[in-house]
């Protein structure tokens, strides 16, 4: 019974305590953490957690909200995938944030999250995440939490290295994962022309609105990971790609066939200056532009043409550095001044030079071009090589004292590695096989630091088995010492691909607590009870509604008919903090609407049977809350049933 | 040497740190309890005749300005009349006879204020007993709340208390 040593005792007693599963209980030995791992992460009840992290929630279409140290859910925002529990993408005002160029698209693969950025560091202004699935980009605002806008990318499949935002949020990006013909056609897969397409999409410093700006016609690589420059390399992006074979099949052994691939490093400014020059061509690939309006209504445009440059009409827009192989990161620490890359099957992280990049390209120091765009040799622009990183490096970053931490997924650990020697100086395991890892921070001039969370890829014996399917890992770890500790476990969703971090302060006082009424423009809002009315319109019924604590108005609705549609426009009129009211209607092939205080939000019901149906709210508001109901009436389709309901002018008194 | 009994006081010791670094932080809310059976002894003479918020003295009214109980009337629509009728019990009590029951300074801090209210005046406390709702926070000025208490004297029939 007794532990052979005292260190997992302590943490095993003081985790089992916090848990109140009983003093010294064994079995619960973590593997590999700090002896006051506990202390580290425990906020005690009612206090807040000192950062916001923002996690992608991977295939559930979701970004999903912890507060660090502790690893609590604090929310999931909705982004590409509907989501019942908020009524995203079932409500009339939320649906068209789903539409794209192949009409509703209900789900995605979120990837890789981005704060918005005011010199280097983030502002908390914004999130922006990418789906790579069919290729979007979508806007969250950070005093709501919910997503303002989406953006489809055209010409591209799996939108992949993106959004990497630019130093003061002047771009966020996207690069093609999938090659494919481009512009789109009916060839052979084994014998057509592929192509690549990395797009610029300009943010407007003032609201975020997106506007595609500019693309960039590249050969048709696998482009997987990108950052923008910063600092000295500001006004410059760094690409990476794999599969430069161009392998169209078995990619797993095909596309590992070099020793290197390639950095792509993208002279934004240049390409800017090209557009402006009128050199790019016009191309005619539609995409859908969705954006919420002063109205709370997600509506969307579909634009129709694109700018595209290439190597021919903007000579020495892009750059490829040779980098070994098949690399996944293409990381810049806080200076700007290193590239690093993540060369998942290469034996060392090579680490490029910007300035000696430069340099080359004034030398004309190149190794050919690959369709007109300059291959720069490796030696002139490498810097450094970091020797014995552990097998499948990946991704890395940054925490501002001279040390980059880079995550190694086939050996499943992370190591910390120095800016000035390239000599790994710690590694620790990762329980298991981590893809991205995050320091707050980590990706800006001045890293937050303090903390490293890593994303686990496998999850084996972590936690409480749960039939085939386990829960996703992160782990929590200490890197304000030397030595990097493990504290916490703890569980996510969706498999994260990457998360970005900030400390609270910069946006915990800026949220939202309730819209205000006096300022809802939807169209179908109502102010008031006496305001209340539902109006025929043939087969349409609009029911204008309220919800306050505690009771609907219309709750009686007499004469509908079976097959109308019934769109219940339900305005919470409440103006107080933290007082949603939901609505349900049996029987509706649709989710529940959540409503925040002040806003609108319609459920659109098609009647099936004749008969009396309830309608409730589903988020509990308060002591009468199970009192919140009410009942319609559905007659025959051409039944005489007058339309009639209480409130307002309503006939029912 | 029994590793097991160190380890759980170590564990403990930790613990017992880490909690008590965080209380120190919040101290006042360990005697939250104790004070809230007191609540009432705490409040002013004032606060218990004219309510807990921001209106801190007494609100002479003259003679009625029917412009303002107009823009009150407004108010009452959007932010009050989907729960209070003048005549009858709906979600709150009925409201034509309030400024004959309480004083000018009660009910705007009764707006202005619900939910100190509810906690910790005798009479809103008694109200959420008796009407089981909180009243919400409305998120009304006290401009608009000025103009609501002189519409709602236009609704009295009896004379207002001061």
């Amino acid at each position: 019974m007794l532990h052979s040593s005292s260190r997992p005792g302590v943490v095993g007693l003081a985790l089992g305590f916090l848990a109140g599963l009983g003093a010294c209980a064994p079995g619960g030995a973590p593997i590999g953490a700090a002896g006051d791992a506990a202390a580290r992460v425990y906020v005690a009840p009612g206090q807040h957690d000192e950062i916001y992290a923002f996690l992608s929630g991977g295939y559930s279409g979701n970004v999903v909200v912890y507060g660090l140290p502790s690893g609590r859910l604090l929310q999931q925002i909705a982004v590409f995938s509907q989501y019942p529990e908020k009524g995203y993408g079932y409500s009339e005002q939320t649906k068209g944030m789903l539409a794209t160029s192949y009409g509703f698209v209900p789900w995605d693969d979120v990837h890789h999250p981005q704060l918005s950025m005011t010199d280097g560091m983030a502002d908390g202004r914004w999130l922006f995440v990418n789906g790579n699935n069919t290729p979007r980009i979508a806007r969250i605002d950070l005093t709501r939490f919910e997503t303002e806008e989406i953006i489809e990318v055209p010409n591209t499949a799996g939108g992949h290295g993106s959004p990497y935002i630019t130093e003061n949020s002047e771009y966020v990006v996207s690069a093609t994962r999938f090659a494919i013909p481009t512009p789109q056609a009916d060839v052979s897969i084994r014998e057509g022309v592929f192509g690549g397409m990395i797009s610029f999409i300009k943010v407007d410093p003032a609201n975020g609105h997106m506007q595609l700006a500019f693309q960039l016609h590249v050969p048709g690589y696998n482009y997987d990971l990108s950052r923008a420059g910063r600092g000295v390399s500001h006004g410059w992006s760094f690409f990476s790609t794999y599969n430069t074979e161009q392998a169209r099949t078995l990619l797993e052994a095909n596309a590992s066939q070099r020793d290197k691939d390639y950095i792509a490093a993208v002279n934004w400014r240049r390409a800017e200056q090209c557009v402006a020059e009128g050199k790019a061509e016009e191309w005619k690939t539609p995409y859908a532009h969705n954006l919420v309006g002063e109205d709370d209504v997600a509506r969307t445009e579909m634009i129709r043409t694109q700018k595209v440059l290439n190597a021919k009409s903007c000579p020495e827009v892009m750059f490829y550095l040779p980098t070994p192989k098949s690399p996944h990161g293409a990381d810049l620490d806080p200076t700007g001044e290193f590239i690093v890359g993540g060369g998942k099957l290469a034996t060392v992280i090579p680490v490029h030079s910007f300035s000696k990049m430069l340099k080359a390209i004034e030398a004309k120091d190149f190794d050919g071009d690959v369709d007109g765009f300059p291959v720069i040799k490796y030696e002139a622009t490498i810097a450094g090589e970091v020797e014995n990183p552990g097998l499948g490096p990946l991704h890395t970053e940054f925490d501002g004292n001279g040390f980059a931490y880079t995550s190694v997924f086939i050996s499943s650990e992370i190591v910390k590695w120095s800016l000035e020697t390239f000599k790994v100086v710690d590694r620790i395991p990762t329980y298991y096989s981590i893809g991205h890892l995050l320091i707050p921070g980590g990706d800006t001039k001045k890293p937050y630091g303090k903390y490293m969370v890593a994303m686990n890829k496998i999850t084996k014996d972590r936690y409480l088995p749960t039939g085939p399917e386990l829960t996703q890992s992160a782990q929590l770890y200490d890197i304000s010492g030397n030595k990097m500790k493990l504290l916490l476990d703890f569980p996510t969703t969706g498999e994260p691909h990457y998360a970005q971090a900030l400390p609270a302060s910069v946006i915990k006082d800026k949220q939202l607590k309730a819209y205000a009424l006096a300022e809802n423009r939807d169209p179908y809002v109502t102010r008031t009870e006496q305001d209340v009315k539902v109006t025929r319109q043939g087969g349409k019924v609009h029911v204008n509604m309220t919800a306050i604590r505690s009771h609907f108005l219309p709750d009686n609705i007499e004469g509908l008919q079976v097959g109308d549609s019934v769109f219940f426009h339900v305005t919470n009129l409440e103006q107080d903090w933290d007082v949603p009211h939901g609505f349900a209607m049996l029987g509706a092939q649709n989710a529940e609407l959540l409503i925040m205080p002040g806003q609108t939000r319609t459920l659109v019901w098609v009647p099936q049977r004749a008969g009396i149906f309830p309608f409730y709210c589903t988020d509990f508001c308060s002591a009468l809350h199970q009192e919140m109901q009410g009942y319609v009436r559905v007659s025959p389709k051409g039944s005489g049933v007058p339309l009639a309901w209480n409130g307002g002018s309503g006939t029912i008194k | 040497m029994d590793v097991r009994k160190e380890a759980c006081g170590l564990g403990l010791a930790a613990l017992m740190l880490a909690m008590g670094a965080w209380s120190c932080g919040r101290g006042s809310e360990e005697e939250g309890d104790a004070e809230e059976s007191h609540e009432e002894q705490t409040l002013s003479a004032f606060e218990l005749e004219h309510g807990i918020g921001p209106v801190k003295e007494k609100v002479e009214l003259g003679a009625l300005d029917p412009a303002l109980a107009d823009r009150g009337k407004a108010a009452f629509q959007t932010k009050c009349s989907m729960c209070h009728k003048m005549d009858t019990t709906y979600v709150g009590p009925p409201l034509g006879e309030v400024t004959v029951r309480r004083t000018p300074a009660f009910i705007m801090n009764m707006i202005l204020n619900p939910q100190e209210m509810v906690e910790r005046h005798p009479v809103a406390k008694q109200l959420l007993a008796e009407r089981m709702t909180f009243m919400p926070n409305q998120q009304v000025t006290p401009e608009e709340a000025r103009a609501l208490l002189e519409y709602l004297r236009t609704q009295a029939g009896g004379a207002p208390r001061q």
